[in-house]
């Protein structure tokens, strides 16, 4: 089968591109040597299946970045047949060195002018003809966005394949010591068929940038679009979520329940309470990634993200981060899970993965929901919501801690130089297919771990098969019991430890294992862990639950985003060991004045 | 001509003010940045304009030709004009 790669900068709208060529059939591909997720999909052009690979974007063939040795390893290794370049055809200054860089290598090539509504907007002229001439390769203007040109740039793409030469990969060595000569003709063939007028800024975007990049106004409106973003999801998911459990309800008491009374109660419970719960646990995240996704879209391709970054640089850097990075952290606020995987915007790993140790302790719903119920049940009203803003606070701080303390260890080369696009708006088909390939890749990759993970507390919670489920005798029971010289210092009981290791799996299931453990109602529950633990126990096995693993999905995540058992490892024993020491320092501590 | 000569130190990027533009005349940064800069069109010869600068030593803004650039000063401080 022939092969194309494509290829560009980044904001050139290449993956509209991508996508509007191939439809949803792309799929996350392996390559040999690759260590990022490179989407293809197999189309038919012509008469013949095409393989179309999605390159990541990259400024310099030639260059350092982690992007750029990706492209770079791709051409070398596999033979393509043809390059596809896509450019933003408002930039040809620079954009058409990239072209150059690619010529050079000696392929057959297409180049595609996109954005080239945008271009006329402004009132760019390129000569596209000549163009064509001087860089001797077919050239089409195009808008992939709205799918203008599509067309004529599929028909220049099968032409050029149909008259290629077999296959090759690249020999990319010998091209650099070609970029300064490189330079000169770009700026001959710039001169000659690019007309830009004096001022070619979109007027639309510097008025919306005076507000919204304001001295004084751009932080708090900032924080006003996040937490808009923010109410958007969470609101709009809530009940989708409840939506979803609902209907799980009803399938295991309407369906899955009848289906197997017939069975031993223990098979029973295991298809009941491990297998369906499992199941669920995947499913309820989906509404959450779909509309996270959604709502993505329209910052990232709004061009808002830049704008993010310019306002919290200042303090970002200081930490090691950039502004996109605070941006996840607060969408971790709702769930951590879509936060995680939103971090892919970030290019260097090292930021990422920066970043990605520090979202998981983003008090996330899941929490709110175990400290709302403490808090209630241990805390005067009027202390309640203090405790909880302290809780809040603790987030942040456990997050900035871990940012300073890691960012020299996970140190990335890679100076902030964003772009900062005029704002667009992305289409509703950008968005679906966002959300929907979001959630498509979480069930492949993340479904089969939190299924196992839950399983596998199933069997620990379950056996061995006489003595009550969860009680002290149970597996759990045994390895709460052998965590016990540990969790002592904390203020954290035998019985409470069993609540952590389910806490392991989901947050939302440490109240239901509670009441399980004490062998009470929900409704009851209130009442027994009041009368059993004082505030300073509950107020240590909070902040044990907040900087501890927040749960399965988010490890599953954690290890689908970094593809490193190592990092994974990391990022569940670091907040362990975080988690302990603030306990124990509270707990020690609040014993000691006397409380 | 020898900028030394008048005791005054080269004027980089990092030192304009939103509204003021001027001419890169090198950059003086490791090289991978200088790739990096480069490949981002910021190269001797072009004419560069700062836009604004965000509060507390945040990052620039810049345009160059069609495209905006943000920047922080440490990089900027690498880039020579006059």
């Amino acid at each position: 089968m022939k092969r194309v790669a494509l290829l560009g900068m980044p904001n050139t709208g290449k993956s509209t591109f991508f996508n509007r060529l191939t439809g949803a059939s792309a799929k996350v591909g392996n390559w040999p040597g690759i260590t990022v997720d490179l989407l293809s999909a197999r189309i038919l052009l012509g008469t013949e299946m095409v393989e179309v690979v999605d390159l990541p974007g990259i400024y310099n063939l030639h260059g350092f970045a982690e992007d750029e040795r990706v492209a770079r390893t791709f051409l070398e290794e596999q033979p393509v047949d043809l390059l596809v370049v896509i450019t933003n055809a408002t930039q040809l200054d620079r954009q058409l060195a990239l072209a150059l860089q690619l010529q050079a290598l000696g392929q057959p090539m297409v180049l595609l002018l996109n954005m080239i509504d945008e271009a006329r907007t402004l009132g760019i002229h390129i000569d596209q003809q000549r163009l064509a001439q001087e860089l001797g390769m077919p050239v089409v203007a195009i808008s992939a966005k709205h799918g203008m040109g599509m067309e004529q740039a599929r028909q220049a793409i099968t032409q050029a394949l149909h008259e290629a030469h077999p296959p090759r990969a690249a020999d990319i060595e010998r091209t650099f010591a070609e970029d300064s000569a490189l330079q000169t003709r770009l700026d001959a063939i710039f001169s000659a068929t690019v007309d830009v007028p004096v001022s070619a800024t979109d007027r639309l975007t510097d008025r919306l940038d005076r507000l919204l990049l304001h001295p004084w106004l751009g932080l708090p409106l900032f924080f006003v679009a996040m937490l808009g973003m923010f109410e958007a999801v969470y609101t709009l998911g809530a009940p989708l979520q409840d939506g979803v459990a609902w209907m799980l309800e009803r399938v295991k008491t309407g369906a899955v329940s009848p289906a197997v009374t017939a069975w031993p109660p223990l098979v029973q419970s295991f298809v009941l309470d491990g297998l369906f719960d499992g199941i669920g646990t995947i499913l309820s995240f989906l509404p959450i990634i779909v509309l996270f996704f959604l709502f993505m879209a329209i910052i990232e391709d709004s061009g808002y993200m830049s704008r993010a970054a310019f306002l919290m640089d200042a303090f970002m850097s200081r930490l090691g981060l950039d502004g996109r990075a605070f941006v996840m952290q607060l969408m971790g606020f709702g769930c951590n899970v879509p936060a995680l995987m939103g971090t892919r915007v970030m290019r260097s790993r090292g930021l990422r993965l920066l970043t990605m140790l520090i979202i998981p302790f983003s008090l996330c719903s899941a929490r709110l929901q175990v400290f709302v119920f403490f808090t209630t049940a241990i805390f005067e009203p009027w202390a309640a919501p203090l405790v909880l803003f302290s809780l809040y606070l603790f987030s942040f701080g456990a997050a900035f801690l871990t940012a300073v303390l890691y960012r020299r260890r996970l140190a990335h080369a890679e100076p902030l130089l964003l772009e900062l696009p005029p704002y667009r708006f992305p289409t509703l088909r950008q968005m679906w297919l966002r959300g929907w390939r979001e959630v498509t890749h979480f069930l492949r990759e993340a479904s089969g771990f939190i299924l196992f993970g839950v399983v596998l507390v199933w069997i620990l919670t379950h056996f061995p098969k006489d003595v009550p489920v969860a009680s002290p005798e149970t597996l759990a029971g045994q390895l709460a019991a052998l965590f016990e010289p540990l969790m002592q210092p904390l203020g954290i009981d035998h019985l409470m430890t069993i609540a952590l290791l389910f806490g392991f799996v989901a947050k939302e299931v440490v109240l239901g294992a509670l009441a399980v453990i004490y062998g009470v109602g929900e409704s009851e529950l209130a009442g027994i862990v009041s009368s059993r633990i004082d505030w300073v126990q509950a107020y240590s096995f909070m902040l044990f639950v907040l900087i501890y693993t927040p749960c399965l999905s988010t490890v599953a995540v954690l290890k689908q985003e970094s593809k490193s058992w190592r990092f994974t490892a990391l990022a569940i024993g670091w907040p362990l060991l975080l988690a302990w020491v603030v306990s124990f320092v509270f707990y020690q501590g609040a014993r000691w004045l006397g409380l | 001509m020898d900028m030394r000569a008048h005791d005054t130190p080269v004027a980089t990027l990092a030192d304009l003010l939103p509204g003021q533009h001027a001419t890169i005349t090198g950059l003086s940064g490791e090289s991978e940045l200088r790739t990096r800069l480069q490949s981002l069109g910021l190269r001797p010869g072009r004419r560069v304009t700062v836009v604004r600068r965000s509060r507390f030593g945040g990052p620039i803004q810049i345009r160059l030709g069609t495209s905006d650039l943000l920047i922080r000063p440490q990089q900027a401080r690498t880039i020579f004009i006059k």
